[in-house]
Order: structure tokens, then sequence, then C-alpha cells
């Protein structure tokens, strides 16, 4: 046990005089020390990813994969995802600021995938409620998801099943301002307070919930429907992510909670991300750019890959 | 002097118009500003990341809030 551990054990046992065991102070204990641990790490990680996204600006990135080749290119493309601001409302312009760049379209896919897929909120929650090892195993499955469906939509062709208007936008050079390190700091600072004030308390309220499961609900409890031998599970949960995007701060000390209670880690990482890489508001966006069909297929690869990884990690895991 | 907002209407794009509207109004300027919620043009002003503030036709910040202070240095510069 950690030292918040011992300091949320004895905040309820000593200083409220709870009693050990008890369902509502065994819920409480678990809710003190994961929130003081997980707005600790989402402090950190944001303001490290902050400070990475001064050297990674949208301008760099076009510049760099513009031409680039199937293979190296979606990987690079996957792994500059990873620190790149995402707000679904920049998908757009992103998306015509890469075409016109002449980002080959399944590279520019790698990257609009891993960008909502990988980011740092989901990275400190993972971190701080799961361990290292499940965080690991959702970066690596997400960069592998980000390369295999872009090299795919690379290969199927698909440059016509972008709007025509796409093609005929000639945009102005932006000159980018050279930072000095306390612009650097300066932009790290404001993002962290921005980001954990935005996602704080979905987070909170998402770690309350948690708490209750882990103190109220019996353990094993999802054992049979939730649990590795329900094949139906992982594509349900899938499913069930996909509108669930706002919350994605919110429903991971959920699905951490529910795994306790005999929830497969294969389904609780395709649930996962669901969650946080198919979102509706991202694809109504995204219709803007994207012909009907060519939106369609970009949703059911992904769908597929995380039932395929949901699948395959219940298989090996479990 | 032409104030422009670009974003497609989403939190952070409200909140950069009402520091561009309180900024104004403590310079004591009168411009109006002008929201800028189509992709085409937002995309055509070389913008990859919303929201955006353009002042006469030059983007000046993207890709963040600037709070009221920088927004008043920089209709003052």
């Amino acid at each position: 046990m950690g030292i918040l551990e011992d300091f949320s054990g004895w905040l309820v046992f000593n200083i409220l005089k709870m009693s050990q065991g008890e369902a509502l102070a065994e819920a409480l204990n678990f809710f003190i020390a994961d929130t003081i641990k997980v707005f600790l790490l989402l402090a950190v990680m944001i303001f490290l990813v902050s400070i990475i996204r001064t050297f990674v600006t949208p301008q760099k990135v076009k510049k760099l994969l513009g031409g680039s080749k199937e293979g190296f290119g979606n990987l690079v493309a996957a792994l500059l995802g990873v620190p790149t601001p995402f707000c679904s409302c920049s998908a757009v312009p992103l998306f015509i600021g890469f075409m016109e760049a002449g980002v080959p379209l399944g590279v520019t896919f790698s990257f609009l995938i891993s960008c909502p897929l990988i980011n740092e909120v989901a990275l400190a929650m993972l971190l701080g409620l799961f361990g290292w090892k499940v965080a690991a195993l959702y970066i690596g499955s997400g960069l592998v998801i980000a390369v295999a469906a872009g090299i795919l939509i690379g290969r199927l062709g698909l440059e016509d099943e972008v709007e025509d208007f796409v093609k005929k936008i000639r945009s102005k050079k932006i000159e980018e301002k050279k930072l000095d390190w306390s612009q650097r700091l300066k932009f790290a600072r404001l993002q962290t307070i921005e980001i954990v004030t935005k996602v704080g308390p979905y987070m909170v309220l998402g770690i309350a919930l948690g708490a209750f499961i882990h103190g109220f609900v019996p353990i094993g409890f999802l054992a049979d429907i939730a649990g590795p031998n329900n094949i139906f599970a992982v594509p349900v949960a899938v499913i069930i992510g996909i509108p669930l995007y706002s919350n994605a701060a919110g429903t991971i000390p959920i699905v951490q909670a529910l795994m306790d209670k005999g929830m497969a880690i294969g389904t609780a990482l395709a649930f996962m991300m669901s969650i946080t890489g198919l979102s509706l508001p991202e694809m109504i966006i995204l219709r803007k750019v994207l012909k009907p069909k060519l939106l369609a297929i970009f949703v059911l690869i992904l769908a597929v890959s995380f039932i395929a990884v949901g699948l395959l990690f219940n298989a090996l895991l479990a | 002097m032409k104030i422009e907002v670009l974003g497609s209407g989403c939190a952070n794009c409200k909140r950069l118009e009402e520091n561009a509207r309180t900024a104004c109004k403590e310079l004591g300027l009168t411009t109006k500003i002008i929201k800028v919620q189509d992709f085409k043009k937002i995309a055509s002003y070389g913008v990859m990341a919303t929201p955006a503030l353009v002042v006469d036709g030059e983007v000046k910040i993207y890709g963040r809030v600037p709070d009221v202070k920088e927004i008043k240095e920089l209709l003052k510069g």
C-alpha cells in the first residue's frame, strides 16, 4: 500500500472512526485515495504533454507527413497523434490541411484515429486506476489499430469518397512564432488548469460511482454477463461506448470498478477504446469532409478492431 | 479594424469570442466581432486547430483560448 492509501485509510478509519469492512467505509476509502492519485497524475501528465505540444504543432506534423509512404508514414502519424491537441471541432480543418499538404489518405486516417484514442486524460486515468500494464496494453493496441486501419483505408483507394470541395481549398500559410521556454511553460500551466477543471467534475463523479460499486456490488456480480466466456459482451460494450464520448474521464473509473466485479480485461479495453476513439459528435463533424461511404467504412473498421482487441485479450489473459 | 473568431461553435470558440469582446470593451473599441463557422473559410486561413483569432485578415492565435490581457496586447500592437 502506498502513502495515499495509508492516508485515506487513516482518514476514514481513525478520524471518521468508521469500521473496517463496512461497505460505506470501504467505498469512502477508495474514493479518497483514487481521487487524490488521479488528480495528481492528471495534472503531471497534462503538463508534460502540453510542453511536448508546443513542439509538435499541427503545422509541423502536416509538413512532416506530406508525401509520406505507407507503413512508416502511418506509424509516424499514429505516434504524432498522441501529443497533438484534439477537440472534435478541429477534426475538419485538420483533415483539410492534411489533404492539401499531400498527406496520403491512409496516413491521415492513422493520425485521425490515434489522436482522440490515445490522449493524456485517458492515459492518466488508466495509469492511476489500472496501473502501467493495462495502460501499456491500451497504448500498444491503440497504436497497432491506428497504423493497421490507416494502411487498410489507404489500400482501399477511397480518395474519391472525400467531399469534392476539400480538394479545391487553397489556404494561406501561417507564420509560426518561435516560443521560448517561459512561453512553453506558461502554455503548459494554462492548459493543465483548463483541462483539469474541465474533466475534473466528471472524474470525481466517475470515481464516486466507481467507489460505490466497489463498496456495494458483490464481487463476481458481472462474471457471467461480462466475463471472458460471454462472447457477446465485447461487441455490446463497443456499441454502448460509441455515444459515451464526452464522459471519458468519468467512465474509466466506472470501468475499473466493473472489472473488479468480474468484467473481463479485453471487454474493458474494448469498451474504453470505443468511448474515446469513436464518438457521435466526431462522426457528425467528419461527415462534412467524408462522403457517407468512407465515413461508414471508417466507423466499421474501428468498431471491428476494438472488438478484435477485446476478444484477443479476453482469450489471452483470462 | 476587423476581428474574426474562427470555430465551429464549441465551448472553446465561445470563450474566445467572449474574451475578445471583453478586450474590445476594455480598450474602448467598437469593432464588431465576426464569427466564422464555415469550415471552408476556416481552412482557407490555414488554421488546423480551432478556435482561432484573426485580426485584419491575419491569423494571430490558433488552437487555444487566449486570455483578455493577451488579446488586448494583440489589438493594441
